[in-house]
């Protein structure tokens, strides 16, 4: 089969190598649990590896699945493990559902196994989606292959650094406030959150019902539309769900003329990373150079997105999580004879800090006397936010902002600070309140650490989105290999190609 | 400002026990988060209508038809407690 580089190998080079017969999907599912198996404790980026349930459905891809093949078969793919999977323990990283067997398969991974693809195994992830480092979760962080010392982002950062460290080759995460699109930036990947309803949540474990979306982390655009042709749709499982009104189309621009893009001064004020903002500024030039038109816009109640979705998301967290009380599935305290007492004992021990500081920042917001003021309130910022984006959008066809303030900050430097945890999310969360879809690419790197860049369209603009995504990446030229350095271990030879990473992109 | 009792109190509507640490770190920790909440209310709001759900779709229902249900041994399967073909849990006091 010759030498596969799992490091750089896109889905679309795989697909044509399976499709010609170059590659099995035998060897092709070896590459990456030898890869998991070479780096897996270095960057922790599983909760579970299903290596035998992987080898033998592969061997069935080749065999007796031979003539039936779907149109994923036998690419490799992980998911976040707060997906419900039938027959593969799902835990959302929390103890409460420590050893939790799924009796039914969440709807976007089933359209997956129909189109046979095979599943390596679930992600780490923060503790019920709840964070932007992965460092809540309750088996451990991940470490950014970037630089083992840092954070992958999160929530859905195993799933990013899976992809990032070629120990998959390709991912499903979830996006509530950008769970999706910050971990790709912190890893160098290609992460997308598509418009709200586009995807069923049905079998997506619950965090904020009116903000939560699936959606793919994978190496390039052309493998993120292609993961996503076969995720959306309308299931009679997801009452929000809905059909896209076209189909799905896999890019293949290389200019981007005629494009109109808005930069949100905003998104560019306090906080940005010089860093990060060279890099910006330099995408927004090849967007000129490509033939797209830029104009500085204004998305004025930028500044209130971040305060009212730390009321909405904890807020429908609350309602959520109180379906973990103990006596269907999941961890019960033994510490009780009382049954209200046994809900308070199993909860306060199943639960980790981030989750329980929300559950009570809902409730707070929820509780008689003060609903009106926050909740209430929150919603109707919500509008105003949605507001600024409808204007915005008569003006200019997609939107671009750095996708994170900064690039991956060392583990454990911001758990101290709750606040500090939730700035991560700046740039990402005002579209959530909206239900936009929106993409991360890598553009570069800052202090040999990936920048992600974000494109934001209006409802249902996926393919305008992925057009411009594609053409921009093109440009672009990343290199998707990371150094695995270790910063904390002092220099290795992993500094050099990120130290030379850091003149790029030429 | 938010209080310790008014945490303790928000914990026994959310059922959630908290030790004497984690409600003092939690009082502390809630205060600042609310602080940076608070600034919602800078804005004159009174003529703008809440946004619930971003989709312009309406309810949806199904036909009101009995479909088959989980197995019972399928739902049960997870529980931590059962007797008789149900969930067991501890007694009300």
């Amino acid at each position: 089969m010759g030498t596969l580089d799992p490091l750089r190998l896109t889905a679309r080079e795989a697909k044509r190598l399976l499709v010609d017969g170059e590659v099995s999907a035998a060897e092709l599912a070896t590459v990456y649990l030898d890869q998991i198996e070479a780096v897996e404790d270095r960057v922790h980026a599983f909760i579970l590896v299903t290596a035998e349930n992987a080898a033998r459905y592969a061997a069935k891809v080749d065999g007796e699945m031979q003539a039936t093949r779907g149109a994923l078969a036998g690419l490799p793919l992980a998911v976040k493990d707060n997906m419900v999977t039938e027959g593969v323990v799902t835990t959302c990283a929390s103890r409460i559902l420590a050893g939790y067997q799924p009796i039914y398969t969440a709807t976007a991974v089933r359209k997956l196994w129909d189109d046979h693809v095979v599943m390596l195994g679930k992600t780490n992830m923060d503790e019920f989606a709840m964070g932007s480092s992965t460092e809540n979760s309750c088996v451990g962080t991940t470490h950014d292959p970037w630089d083992l010392n840092t954070v992958p982002g999160g929530s859905s950062g195993g799933s990013a650094a899976a992809v990032a460290a070629g120990e998959a080759l390709w991912a499903l995460g979830s996006d509530t406030g950008g769970s999706i699109r910050q971990p790709a930036a912190l890893c160098g990947v290609v992460g997308m959150k598509p418009t709200y309803g586009a995807v069923s949540r049905f079998g997506l474990v619950a965090f904020a019902s009116s903000l939560d979306q699936i959606g793919p982390l994978t190496r390039s655009v052309y493998d993120c539309a292609l993961l996503l042709k076969h995720i959306v749709g309308k299931d009679a499982n997801d009452s929000t769900s809905v059909e896209l009104p076209c189909e799905v189309e896999l890019p293949t621009a290389e200019r981007l003329d005629g494009l109109r893009f808005g930069v949100p001064g905003e998104y560019l004020s306090a906080g940005v990373e010089p860093g990060v903002r060279a890099r910006f500024d330099e995408t927004v030039a090849r967007i000129e150079e490509l033939g797209g038109r830029c104009t500085e816009l204004s998305l004025p109640h930028t500044q209130y997105a971040l305060p009212a979705y730390y009321i909405i998301a904890p807020a429908e967290a609350s309602a959520n999580l109180a379906r973990f009380d103990g006596v269907r599935y999941g961890y019960r305290s033994a510490e009780a004879d009382d049954l209200i007492e046994m809900y308070e004992r199993t909860r306060g021990e199943g639960f980790g800090a981030e989750v329980k500081r929300r559950i009570m920042i809902g409730t707070y917001a929820l509780s008689s006397g003060y609903y009106d003021a926050y909740y209430g309130q929150a919603q109707k910022v919500r509008t105003l936010v949605r507001r600024d984006f409808a204007s915005a959008f008569a003006e200019v066809d997609l939107i671009v902002s750095p996708t994170s303030p900064t690039v991956a900050f060392p583990i454990g430097s911001r758990t101290a600070d709750p606040l500090a945890m939730y700035m991560s999310d700046v740039c990402t969360i005002p579209v959530n309140l909206a239900g936009l879809p929106a993409i991360s690419i890598p553009c570069g790197l800052s202090e040999g650490l990936p920048v992600g860049f974000q494109l934001i369209g209006p409802a249902f603009s996926e393919n305008t989105m992925l057009r411009a995504a594609y053409a921009l990446e093109g440009a672009i030229g990343f290199d998707t290999a990371p150094s695995f350095r270790d910063s904390s271990a002092g220099s290795d030879a992993g500094d050099v190609r990120a130290a030379a990473g850091k003149e790029a992109p030429a | 400002m938010i209080s310790e009792d008014d945490v303790r109190h928000v914990a026994k509507l959310a059922r959630l026990h908290l030790s004497q640490d984690e409600a003092a770190r939690m009082t502390g920790e809630l205060a600042k988060i609310l602080g940076h909440i608070q600034k919602i209310s800078e804005l004159d709001m009174a003529d703008v209508p809440p946004t619930a759900h971003v989709l312009d779709v309406t309810n949806v229902s199904r036909a009101d038809k009995a479909r088959p249900s989980w197995p019972r041994e399928q739902a049960l399967k997870n529980a931590p407690a059962v007797s008789d073909d149900s969930f067991r849990v501890p007694r009300m006091s």
